[in-house]
């Protein structure tokens, strides 16, 4: 089976890297995977997302790398409105993860449009979101950029993928100065879904 | 060793290991990366051009000398260097060479959305169509092996999703291919009409034996299986295939498609009961089955246009999109991309904007988001460098006709390397008017920071003679050269009521640059206090007139509780348009 993981979230938020840590983490424990990302005029403020999808079985391939709508074992939206967006992908029983952040577009900052309040109780129509305060929760640590590495940890998780040394894969691909940082926000993104 | 890459990774990669040396490029999504990565290797000479005809014919001199190059694109930088493209078919090759165009189904970034593989067909040129990133790293490499026997260019189309997804390479070492030796050879290179009649011939006879190539290629093969399905899909579309009916059909897989293998089509169609064609754009591939006497189903079932991705597929066939949840899509707000903070594009639109009696001719970068709001300040985006010419034309029409309206060009600096600098001199020449405006933000932004003739660095970060736009443009004869700081809006509105008012061309430079910019030493000497600074709202003197948010910055919001605007402190970078814009001097610097 193909699993398919979506991320979205707003240009800057850090999506790309969580799912290079994910991508790489997965090929490193011999998972066929694929990631596609679209990224050029989306950087610029807005919507941005990363599709990964990998072979849950070993020895088996990956064929298409786009996930299809409808079809995604799991939504993770770095921003709130960003999820309701993204429901277009999560199948019947898929998983939602939301961060609990607002991030106001220029659409709202220049008042043509209102930043919408019931967001969650849309959503809570179609499927039970998991509301993580990421980008809170990285503040905590020390760093608000954390909250990439925290809704890393939910992905881990929900997809039962915490047999990954994940420690080591952060080791290789971050910087040195803030490998210890994103361990720990791997962990509290980990607990946070559990 | 195993890798993921990119497939604009893989094509680095594939032309390393293929002793590829000399490389050329100018920047476009989503081909950038390609040329990126292949500064990087030990052993490749690589640069960027000013613009894609200038990469192509540095490419084709490194070929005739002797070495195995490379020349990559976006889709329509294939019309800038198409000049050099259809002649070069005839010459061939000494060292390989490999020119990747990168086409953008469902156009994320760009203006249009051309198959190039319809410039294989009419160059008549040898191509191949990657799939996926292993596949890009096989097809270069061929590409230099198979070139060089048949004496033919190759093109290697990719499309977004293979240049952007990711996949496992297997790596390899680099080939040691010594350059071939240069041998003085007219009735090779010089294509004099006597000349090129001859070669003309020659290409007839190499298209016949690469077809015959192509009925043989590794590259283009069948896998059977249900034979009530056939389908048969180059590219990414072959995967998207084998997503939507896996084991339940059977599969063309074409990957040489100029020229198009055409028993191995008739011998397939004649085996399975229906057949798809899977491609993206035009019916490319589908116009050949059929001209081979083959039924099949194309585009009378998919779209001619977008991606077709597997959803995509399923609904076409089926009649049935997949089930998703029905949602209330009122609910969802716009997020299109924006100027960041700090943006030195911002005041000079904020204000332009804001004029009226002009139209504004624009150009292709970041600063073509000016078309939306808040700044509604751009009326034409056509392609690279026309904003100079297409406004000198409009203001003669307007001109001619007695119509009191000036034109505005607006283009970037790298743009008016690329082409500007043509429209410009036709803007000399011809006796036009119009106010142009290079944004010279010091910096190639839209693409990702790549380094062009006005920056004073190379593509392998070497430094080089830096080309000043203000000389090169008083060197053209524009008598009316201002350069100015685009954060400053009084400096911008007097210099547009200075240009507005002559009768002559004027040219105004906003030299500052990019936010996001890796700063270099000269930017850090030359612009003063260069982003350092940030700043706040005082709440007490705030009358929450929403004023300031009329100039689009992401850092600033209302606060509808305290009816006062806030600005965040980690996106603002202090270019202080809001301080200028505030009508109670309420924006003020954090200590």
């Amino acid at each position: 089976m193909t699993k398919s993981i979506l991320l979205v979230g707003v240009g800057g938020q850090g999506t790309i890297l969580a799912s290079k840590i994910l991508t790489t983490g997965l090929m490193e424990a011999s998972h066929d995977v694929k990631m596609s990302e679209i990224h050029g005029m989306s950087q610029r403020g807005g919507s941005v997302s990363s599709q990964v999808r990998y072979a849950e079985n070993k020895g088996e391939k990956v064929m298409s790398p786009v996930i299809e709508k409808g079809k995604a074992d799991i939504v993770v939206s770095f921003e709130k409105m960003e999820a309701l967006r993204a429901l277009d992908y999560l199948k019947e029983d898929g998983t939602l993860v939301v961060n609990n952040e607002e991030i106001p577009s220029m659409s709202v900052i220049t008042g043509e449009e209102e930043y919408p309040e019931d967001v969650f109780e849309e959503i809570n129509k179609h499927v039970e979101a998991k509301v993580v305060n990421a980008t809170a929760l990285a503040r905590e640590l020390g760093n608000e950029k954390a909250a990439n590495m925290i809704l890393l940890g939910t992905i881990i998780k929900a997809m039962g993928l915490e047999a990954i040394d994940w420690d080591s894969i952060l080791s290789a691909n971050i910087k040195p100065q803030f490998v210890e940082l994103n361990k720990k926000a791997l962990r509290v993104g980990m607990d946070a879904v559990a | 060793m195993k890798r993921l890459m990119t497939g604009d990774e893989a094509i680095a990669r594939g032309a390393y290991e293929a002793g590829v040396s000399y490389a050329s490029a100018y920047p476009g999504t989503p081909s950038t990366e390609i040329l990126e990565n292949l500064s990087t290797y030990k052993g490749i000479y690589a640069e960027w051009a000013p613009n894609e005809k200038v990469a192509m014919e540095s490419a084709i001199g490194a070929s005739v000398a002797g070495l195995r190059s490379i020349v990559s694109m976006k889709h329509v930088g294939m019309n800038v260097a198409a000049d050099p493209l259809f002649t070069w078919a005839y010459m061939g090759v000494n060292g390989g060479n490999v020119v990747v165009t990168a086409d953008e189904p469902g156009m994320f970034s760009s203006q249009n959305e051309q198959d190039n593989r319809n410039y294989a067909k009419a160059a008549k040129l040898a191509m191949l169509e990657p799939a996926d990133s292993q596949e890009c790293v096989d097809m270069v490499k061929a590409a230099y092996e198979l070139g060089e026997k048949f004496d033919t260019p190759f093109i290697i189309r990719m499309t977004t999703r293979v240049c952007h997804s990711k996949s496992i390479v297997e790596l390899n070492d680099r080939a040691d291919v010594p350059a071939k030796a240069w041998e003085k050879n007219p009735a090779k290179y010089v294509c004099l009409p006597a000349i090129a009649r001859k070669l003309r011939v020659k290409v007839e006879e190499r298209m016949k034996a690469l077809a015959q190539y192509s009925e043989e290629s590794p590259f283009n093969r069948v896998e059977m299986g249900d034979t009530k399905v056939g389908v048969i899909a180059s590219g990414v579309c072959y995967y998207y295939g084998k997503e939507v009916w896996g084991e339940k059909a059977s599969y063309l897989k074409l990957g040489f498609t100029n020229p198009l293998p055409a028993n191995l089509i008739k011998d397939f169609c004649s085996k399975v009961d229906k057949v798809y064609i899977l491609e993206e754009n035009d019916p490319y591939i589908e116009e050949f089955v059929r001209r081979q006497g083959c039924e099949c189903i194309g585009k009378d079932v998919f779209p001619a246009y977008g991606e077709m991705t597997p959803d995509v597929i399923r609904a076409c066939v089926t009649g049935t999109p997949n089930k998703t949840m029905e949602f209330d899509r009122s609910k969802l707000i716009n997020r299109a991309p924006t100027f960041c903070a700090g943006c030195p594009h911002r005041g000079l639109f904020y204000r332009l904007g804001k004029r009226k009696d002009i139209m504004i001719s624009g150009d292709i970068g970041c600063y073509t988001l000016a078309a939306g709001k808040p700044y509604s300040a751009m009326d034409s985006t056509v392609c690279m460098g026309a904003s100079i010419s297409l406004g000198a034309g409009a203001q003669r029409a307007f001109n001619m006709e007695g119509v009191n309206r000036r034109v505005v060009t607006v283009l970037g600096d790298s743009t008016f390397f690329h082409t500007g600098i043509n429209s410009l001199i036709n803007t000399v020449y011809n006796k036009s008017n119009t106010v142009n405006i290079i944004l010279d933000n010091r910096i190639t932004g839209m693409t990702g920071h790549q380094n062009n003739p006005g920056t004073g660095y190379t593509a392998k970060n070497e430094e080089t003679t830096i080309i000043k736009i203000e000389d090169l443009v008083r060197a053209i004869g524009v008598k009316h050269v201002y350069v100015i700081n685009p954060n400053d809006l009084k400096e911008v509105d007097e210099t547009l009521d200075k240009c507005l008012a002559l009768d002559e061309p004027s040219v105004i430079i906003t030299r500052w640059p990019c936010a996001l910019k890796k700063f270099s030493q000269e930017d850090r000497e030359e612009f003063e206090s260069l982003f350092v600074t940030r700043n706040r709202v005082d709440a007490d003197k705030c009358i929450g007139c929403k004023l300031c948010l009329k100039a689009g910055c992401p850092a600033m919001s209302y606060n509808k509780e305290t009816k006062k605007v806030v600005i965040n402190g980690v996106q603002c970078v202090g270019c202080d348009v809001c301080t200028q814009v505030c009508p109670k001097s309420a924006i003020v610097k954090e200590d």
